[in-house]
């Protein structure tokens, strides 16, 4: 029977420590995948400098991690959340219902997103234009609006090659599709003036319902099978483009920047995207990257300041430092964020 | 017309002549054998690929490119104030290591009289950004180094490591900014200098986690070890329920429809897809009993939870195979039903379950989906535990999520890893398999 006694002991052994460990102390982060890298990174960094553990870094997706984050406030929730797009009105709402009042946004910089195919293929100069005549579910043709009939890179741009079209885009739940929804497809439906037509048949009460309506039609992509939603990571993309060599994938920079042997990069609208181009704003494709800190947890759990400062001190988050060396845009204005950290000033004004 | 039907003569058969029918059925019959060696030909196919494939691409993992460089610890850099105050010589961080690295580096380089373009910074490029970590903490643990030259063994970058290992060409590098051809032609002189090897690497399969800036760093140690504890705790809860639940209802209970039903449910039990004991664990192990997220200790419940049924499945098969005549002996000689089951079913039934057991655990330990819901994928093992309870308690990944992990990172290193990871998975998994085989062959009595 000793075994029994054994088992017995180990129970009670575990239970009384699970109490006595509650205690937490080390910063927890959760949410999007594109800025994992960057968060994997400081981490490390930081349990390397600081007497605090290393943070622990999960991904999930930007909603995943917001989401839980306006869990509650509490030892059993998230400390941090990475986010590759703003925090929604939504959240911040049931952040709030949950108790979660003080947020402090943190801008870490900025990403690009660029499109690459495979290295031996064609190489292409996109604008945004070429995408949306691509991808999009109905294109203007002689003024009328019909279902996309192009089959061809050619048949889009006569300057392209007569290759299919094949695009692989990121899925829906990804911060990336809503920047290349924005950046790329919606401003190919203006330039081409698809969005006027689609304005004029929208259907709405005032003019902001209708405005909603056409941008709601302009960013549908076609559902033939030409556009392939990606809804795992960048690896995904590079698998399905070293399958098929005439397929365009839509990635991160710095995955870009990690697989240059496998992919070549386009131009769009004449830009090659970089950090230098992105920094500059030449290069429209691009977005800023954030995290979340809960106020109420500084102070509480060890160390949470210190990562959050440290996250966007010049010697991490400035143009030299190990971020920028991966493929982070520096944000311009980090001296105004290392000031907010300092000074926890919180979303709204409320600090 | 029945009269005629009789007075047809019988077809004479011979033994040494076949008939047409028994030559169809020979070759179906030859047929279905040759279906079958295709099946097999076809798995041991498939095997042969699949291992040549993890072989092939996780060998690499195991071997790493280091360089050996002297460092001068300068005082003026690590303790300006030349007291050997450590909280003074903390506050160095590892950015401020990298002008060491860079001195000595260059020092490497002109001493050996190699003639090569490049500055010191692209020179300690070579090197991974975890020297600066190994320089500081062993500044940090040896203060009363300061000043001397010490000899240090460090990483090289993931591009130099990949160009010794093949995986880096100088065709492929035109658009890469991490490594320029200029760099590769210093490593070619190093290399044969001697300051550049290639050696076994332990820290693979005893190290932490690193972040993506320096795949090289990266091990599967502690996630081995966040393995380990929850194994141990699928141990130590699913053997003494699942026996107890199986020596219940195999030996006590009446049979019945409660009994009928709940032996069902176990059935269906373990046909569940893992995924969705993953949600259960959060919502009751995390949510409701507010347990640590990422916790081994959670995990090793939720895997419990799957575990469970194989158990109880082999353990009462194990048991219904003990012969009735033992238990009646037993009975016969004046032993209560309790004594029976524990003096002599249970012994007889041990190997049996043990087996069973082991299966199960192999199954747990190769488990990533349950694991994806209760926080223990991602950058995570990176702080080896100490200790028993911060074993179980705080964060840690598992070896089938540390290698989902890597597979999903940007830099081709850390593929690389994933498929070294998998390598030792399948040790693991194939030796405890092997055990159970090996148990089941010397203990198992049959009647």
């Amino acid at each position: 029977m000793s075994f029994v006694k054994l088992t017995a002991s180990t129970l009670a052994i575990a239970a009384v420590s699970a109490t006595a460990a509650a205690a937490r102390d080390q910063v927890q982060v959760a949410g999007s995948s594109t800025v994992l890298p960057y968060a994997s990174i400081v981490a490390e960094a930081f349990g390397e400098n600081f007497d605090f553990p290393t943070p622990v870094v999960e991904s999930g997706g930007s909603s995943a991690g917001l989401k839980r984050f306006c869990e509650g406030v509490g030892e059993n929730t998230i400390d941090v959340a990475n986010a590759s797009r703003k925090i929604k009105e939504k959240e911040i709402k049931a952040c709030a219902e949950a108790g979660v009042t003080d947020i402090i946004e943190v801008r870490i910089g900025y990403d690009g997103i660029v499109f690459a195919s495979d290295i031996n293929g064609n190489g292409f100069e996109y604008t945004p234009t070429d995408w949306f005549l691509a991808l999009s579910d109905k294109v203007l043709v002689d003024g009328a609006l019909v279902d996309n009939p192009n089959k061809t890179w050619a048949d889009v741009n006569a300057a392209f090659p007569a290759q299919p079209i094949q695009a692989f885009v990121p899925g829906t739940k990804h911060g990336t599709r809503e920047v290349f929804e924005d950046k790329v497809i919606l401003a190919g439906c203006e330039a081409t003036g698809a969005f006027d037509a689609l304005l004029a048949a929208a259907e709405g009460d005032t003019d902001k319902a209708k405005h909603k309506a056409a941008e709601k039609a302009c960013i549908a992509l076609r559902t033939d099978g030409v556009s392939v939603d990606i809804d795992g990571d960048y690896t995904e993309t590079l698998a399905r483009i070293e399958s098929n060599k005439d397929g365009i994938g839509v990635f991160g920079l710095a995955f870009y920047e990690n697989n240059t042997d496998k992919l070549q990069v386009a131009t769009m609208s004449g830009i090659v995207p970089s950090t230098e181009s992105i920094a500059t704003g030449e290069y429209p494709v691009s977005r800023p990257l954030f995290f979340y800190v809960k106020k109420a947890h500084i102070g509480v759990i060890p160390g949470l300041k210190e990562y959050a400062e440290f996250f966007v001190s010049d010697e991490v988050a400035g143009s030299d430092g190990p971020l920028s060396e991966y493929g982070l845009v520096a944000d311009p204005e980090l001296v105004k964020t290392q000031e907010a950290v300092a000074a926890e000033a919180t979303m709204g004004g409320n600090s | 017309m029945s009269e005629n039907t009789q007075n047809t003569p019988r077809p004479s058969s011979s033994l040494l002549e076949l008939t047409d029918r028994t030559k169809r059925r020979n070759a179906a019959e030859k047929r279905f054998r040759a279906y079958g060696i295709g099946a097999i030909a076809i798995g041991l196919l498939m095997l042969a690929v699949l291992v040549f494939n993890i072989v092939s691409k996780g060998t690499g993992a195991f071997q790493q490119t280091f360089i050996t460089l002297d460092v001068e610890l300068l005082e003026s850099k690590l303790d300006k104030k030349g007291n050997r105050d450590l909280a003074d010589i903390k506050k160095v961080t590892t950015f401020g290591y990298s002008p060491i690295i860079r001195n000595a580096i260059e020092a490497k380089v002109t001493g050996l009289g190699i003639d090569t373009p490049l500055k010191a910074k692209a020179m300690a490029g070579l090197l991974s950004k975890d020297a600066a970590a190994q320089l500081r903490e062993f500044v940090v643990a040896n203060p009363e180094k300061i000043g001397d030259t010490v000899e240090f063994r460090f990483l090289a970058q993931s591009r130099v490591d990949g160009y010794l290992k093949g995986r880096v060409i100088r065709a492929n590098i035109a658009n890469d900014k991490n490594i320029s051809s200029e760099q590769l032609d210093l490593v070619d002189a190093l290399v044969e200098a001697g300051v550049i090897a290639k050696t076994f690497n332990w820290d693979f399969i005893l190290g932490a986690d690193a972040s993506d800036a320096r795949p090289e760093a990266a091990g599967i140690g502690v996630s081995m070890m966040g393995s380990l504890f929850m194994m141990l705790v699928v141990l130590a809860l699913a053997l003494p329920i699942g026996v107890a639940a199986s020596i219940y209802l195999e030996e006590f209970a009446p049979q019945n429809w409660l009994t009928d039903i709940i032996e069902v449910n176990i059935s269906n039990l373990a046909a569940v897809p893992s995924i969705v004991f993953g949600i259960l664990g959060l919502a009751v192990f995390i949510n409701y009993m507010h347990l640590p997220t990422s916790a081994p200790l959670v995990g090793g419940l939720v895997l419990t939870l799957m575990t469970l049924p194989t158990i109880i499945i082999s353990t009462r098969a194990s048991l219904k195979s003990v012969p009735p005549s033992i238990r009646d002996a037993a009975l016969g000689v004046g032993a209560s039903k309790m004594q029976a089951v524990f003096h002599h079913v249970l012994p007889l039934a041990a190997p049996g379950i043990l087996t069973g057991t082991i299966i199960g655990l192999a199954q747990a330990l190769g488990e990533t989906a349950p694991l994806l819901l209760i926080g223990m994928v991602g950058f995570i093992a990176s702080n080896p535990p100490q200790g028993i309870a911060e074993g179980l308690l705080s964060p840690n990944s598992a070896m089938p999520a540390q290698i989902f992990e890597w597979a999903k990172r940007a830099d081709p290193a850390f593929y690389e890893r994933a498929w070294g990871g998998i390598i030792i998975l399948l040790i693991f998994l194939v030796t405890m398999n092997t055990v159970a085989v090996i148990l089941r062959r010397r203990f198992e009595r049959r009647w």
